[in-house]
């Protein structure tokens, strides 16, 4: 079929291109509806500052979670732990800070190290005895909801020290007492965010010169163009939300941070290469000189660490360290990943898919909650919801090969 | 007589691209049809349209069978009045066994409860009617590729097949089995069944084929008659490539230096029974510039033996010493063994070879991310600018690097495997089935870049079961048989008859 690929070649028209990459479209005007429907039938509470900043911290923990998840989804395997292992953290930190006495900065570090060695051990099993992660984690995800249990006594910890409370209800502090329609605005979150956004815009025409240099540029101009105004206007308009009330949150710096990470790994370094490669082919990969059992240990050490932190937000935000945290994280973080476009076979997925799944998710758990629905509702809303992404996804994928 | 088959002026457009243009093949009864093609030239595409994976009113043109006019919706509806497709990748449960494969879909049920009296009865017949003394309890996964063929075969005799089709069926099957299976074709012709054989291999075309269609870029070249005796692989080569191919093997210019490999004692155990010694002992040297051919039957030990050689990828208990340019090297895991200057390219190239659902360009850099990256962080314009030099070097026929190899056709996948291994710098190449299930062009583009790579100075070992290729191509040839090498020959003194006379008599 010489034929087919050298019409494929001119596929520079605009409509070609988007239905090349329908999923990573239809992914982001599904949260847009989403959004718009949630505006519309909440009068307006959705989009509220106040709101807003409740939707990062609802969800910070979930978002950190994903994107450990996604790298050990693209390698093929699962994580049912992480809920339990956070949830088992979390209730390790409240016996260091609050009986102990330990100092916060040392409590927290020895709880995301643990929770990379809790990560590293269910690796262990996976990579080396090649036991399915599902069988593995499954198994850890009862150890540590019942470690969780037997650390606390069966009973709440808390309250916790003040400067670990910042991790959640902290914002960073403003310089001015700058006011804007007679309401304090947080001028230091709005610069941050319009500096943030002026380097993402500097960084994708970097890039699009770069290809363009090396004729490897596959978007039309209007695309990219277009997707760049509306970068600039979600995310400018997106800190300013933040500024009105009390500026950014620590842990959306965190988060954020995170994700640029992980962005990074996944599509730059040699490590996140290797993992589609295992994903994608594990025979392949190995006889390519890929150490994939390594490979496989340090996904899972990475994911450890990050249910370890958190646990600590979680814990943080509630102030309490009790026994039922961290109950059904994991199926939050999994769906995120499946909402975002991974695929249960491996080998495919990005961090922006996780984390825009995750929000799906957390914009749909807020406005269905102020608008009222029962908790019953929700859930069945959401399983139809991730039911539906993933059927579009397998759907589009038949009609493509 | 009249045709059983005709299929007239079939045109099969995809979104963008003709596949096929106005094809005509009509199969007369009794008949062993061959059609012959290079890869992409449309048989399949021609193969599906016949069997109703491409349901009528997405092409146009007609099919007649048995003198009507033929409509299929699905692939039941050719298999009720008979035609059944045999497909390349077998389409059998391995831990199931033979008899319940064989009724898979037709159990011999009443309301559901299967007879198994019945079942086993026929199946018993069924497997004589093609030659297998297997019991009908064995599992598939418990026998070899060759028998698994003629369980499929014998599938299609249970559903009274008239017109058989078999897409490459001796690709993976060694020089007994398929003469074993050719047998089988004759002897269905002779009871009035009709079959069509894809295949790549010219030889079984001429020995069994009575008559040849060529298909080339979707057009029928030409039907070819052999009872007329005009009909020799030259000719058929000629039409299916649409041009002279003066030579088969291109020409070296080699010159052959000091030894580069040296192995010596080579002992492998079964990776699954401890006790069974599966390579003996094998000594084996590759000096610079040489091409060095590994012939043996299938089951000889050639792959395990590459594979065990290559960072001890197969089996288990395996001593022995392997030198360097006289030095000695470590080549126990696979990294090591890519240190020390070893690349092996697998004969499976969909399972061991490629991330099919990742584009040219990964695949490519995958066993050396380090000549592209600083500090684990990947140069992408540097990476691109590799991947479009062996695209353009090896003539990877593709839209650009960034389509993905599971849409590429045998050779230019194999083109991409080699391309990967080129990349990562090594000395000695050890290539398994190089040329296997892809078509005479890209066979002879193959070839040419294994000389290319012996004028560079690497050590080239050739492991293949095609033994005019191994004559064509090497310099020297190890012949091999359950384990041991039995044979050493110069290509000179070296004939089809004296590597199987060195078998035999081992």
């Amino acid at each position: 079929m010489a034929q087919a690929t050298e019409t494929s070649r001119d596929k520079t028209d605009i409509l070609h291109f988007v239905k090349a990459n329908i999923r990573d479209y239809a992914l982001l005007i599904s949260l847009l509806i989403i959004m718009a429907y949630f505006q519309y039938s909440t009068n307006g509470t959705l989009f509220m500052p106040v709101n807003m900043t409740n939707i990062i911290l609802q969800n910070s923990y979930i978002v950190i979670m994903a994107l450990g998840m996604l790298l050990i989804i693209v390698a093929g395997h699962i994580d049912l732990s992480v809920g339990s292992v956070s949830g088992f953290i979390g209730a390790v930190a409240a016996v260091f800070m609050v009986q102990w006495k330990m100092d916060t900065a040392l409590a927290v570090v020895l709880c995301i190290a643990l929770g990379g060695v809790i990560g590293a051990m269910q690796g262990f099993f996976v990579a080396f005895y090649r036991i399915p992660a599902f069988i593995v984690t499954l198994a850890g995800m009862l150890v540590f909801k019942g470690l969780a249990l037997t650390v606390l006594g069966g009973a709440s910890v808390g309250p916790f020290p003040k400067e670990f409370q910042l991790l959640s209800s902290g914002y960073v502090p403003d310089f001015t007492t700058f006011q804007l329609f007679g309401q304090p605005f947080n001028v230091l979150a709005m610069a941050i965010g319009v500096v943030v956004t002026a380097l993402i815009i500097r960084a994708n025409f970097k890039e699009r010169s770069n290809q363009l240099q090396h004729s490897m540029a596959e978007e039309p101009n209007v695309i990219f163009f277009g997707r760049n105004i509306l970068i600039a206007i979600g995310f400018l308009g997106f800190t300013y939300l933040m500024a009105r009330y009390r500026g950014l949150p620590n842990v959306l710096v965190v988060m954020f941070a995170l994700i640029v990470l992980f962005t990074f790994i996944t599509t730059r370094t040699t490590f996140g290469r290797r993992i589609y490669a295992l994903g994608g082919n594990e025979k392949a990969a190995k006889l390519s000189g890929i150490n994939t059992e390594r490979l496989i240990l340090l996904t899972f050490t990475i994911m450890g660490a990050l249910a370890g932190l958190a646990g600590l937000i979680f814990a943080a935000r509630l102030n309490v360290a009790t026994p039922k945290a961290g109950l059904g994280f994991e199926l939050d973080v999994i769906a995120a990943c499946f909402i975002g476009g991974a695929a249960t076979t491996g080998g495919v997925g990005k961090v922006v898919g996780a984390v825009i799944g995750a929000f799906i998710m957390g914009v749909m758990n807020n406005g269905m909650s102020i608008m009222g629905i029962g908790i019953d509702w929700q859930q069945v809303i959401k399983g139809v919801v991730l039911m539906l992404a993933v059927f579009l996804d397998v759907y589009y994928k038949q009609k493509q090969g | 007589m009249q045709p059983i088959l005709e299929m007239r002026d079939i045109t099969k457009t995809f979104p963008g691209v003709k596949a096929l243009t106005n094809v005509n093949l009509s199969v007369m009864p009794a008949e062993i049809h061959a059609v012959v093609g290079e890869n992409g030239a449309g048989k399949s595409t021609l193969m599906k349209v016949l069997s109703g994976v491409y349901p009528d009113g997405t092409f146009t043109g007609k099919i007649m069978f048995e003198g009507k006019e033929q409509k299929f919706s699905a692939i039941s509806d050719s298999e009720d009045i008979g035609i059944i497709i045999i497909h390349q990748e077998l389409a059998l449960v391995p831990l199931l066994s033979i008899a319940e494969n064989l009724f898979l879909g037709h159990e011999t049920a009443k309301m559901g409860v299967i007879n198994w009296y019945e079942a086993y009865a026929r199946t018993k017949e069924l497997l004589a009617k093609v030659g297998l003394n297997e019991s009908p309890d064995t599992l598939i996964t418990n026998i070899g590729t060759g028998k698994q063929q003629l369980v499929e075969i014998a599938k299609a005799l249970n559903k009274k097949v008239k017109l058989l089709i078999l897409d490459e069926p001796t690709s993976s099957l060694n020089e007994k089995d398929s003469d074993a299976l050719l047998e089988l074709l004759m002897g269905f012709r002779s009871q009035g069944i009709s079959s069509i054989l894809i295949t790549h291999k010219l030889n079984e075309v001429t020995k069994v084929a009575d008559r040849i269609t060529v298909i080339r870029d979707g057009s029928t070249i030409d039907t070819m008659d052999c009872s007329d005796g005009t009909v020799d692989e030259d000719r058929i080569i000629r039409a299916m490539v649409g041009r002279e191919l003066s030579d088969r093997y291109p020409p070296r210019h080699a010159t052959i230096g000091e030894p580069v490999l040296e192995v010596k004692d080579w002992s492998v155990y079964h990776p699954n029974h401890a006790e069974r010694q599966t390579i003996k002992g094998v000594n084996l040297t590759v000096n610079a510039g040489e091409v060095v051919g590994i012939a043996g039957l299938m089951g000889a030990g050639r792959t395990e033996f590459a594979m065990s050689l290559f960072g001890r990828s197969w089996g288990q208990k395996i001593t022995g010493s392997v030198k360097l340019h006289g030095k000695d090297v470590d080549v126990s895991t696979i990294p090591r063994a890519m240190d020390a200057g070893l690349a092996y390219v697998t004969e499976d190239r969909k399972t061991y070879g490629l991330v099919l659902i990742d584009h040219i360009k990964h695949n490519i850099t995958l066993a050396n991310l380090e000549d592209v990256s600083k500090n684990g962080v990947i140069d992408d314009i540097r990476e691109l600018q590799v991947a479009n030099g062996y695209r353009r070097d090896l003539a990877i026929r593709s839209s650009s690097v960034f389509q993905k190899t599971g849409n590429l056709s045998g050779g230019n996948q194999q083109k991409v495997v080699l391309s990967k291994w080129l990349f990562s710098g090594p000395d000695v190449l050890i290539l398994d089935e190089p040329t296997r299930g892809i078509d005479v062009g890209a066979k002879y583009e193959i070839y040419g870049i294994i000389n290319k790579l012996a004028e560079a100075g690497k050590a080239v070992i050739v492991i293949s079961s095609e033994m005019p290729e191994l004559l064509g191509m090497s310099d020297r040839i190890y012949v091999m048989n359950e384990g041991r090498f039995v044979a050493e020959m110069p290509v000179a003194e070296a004939s089809q008859e004296a590597i199987m006379r060195a078998i035999m008599r081992s």
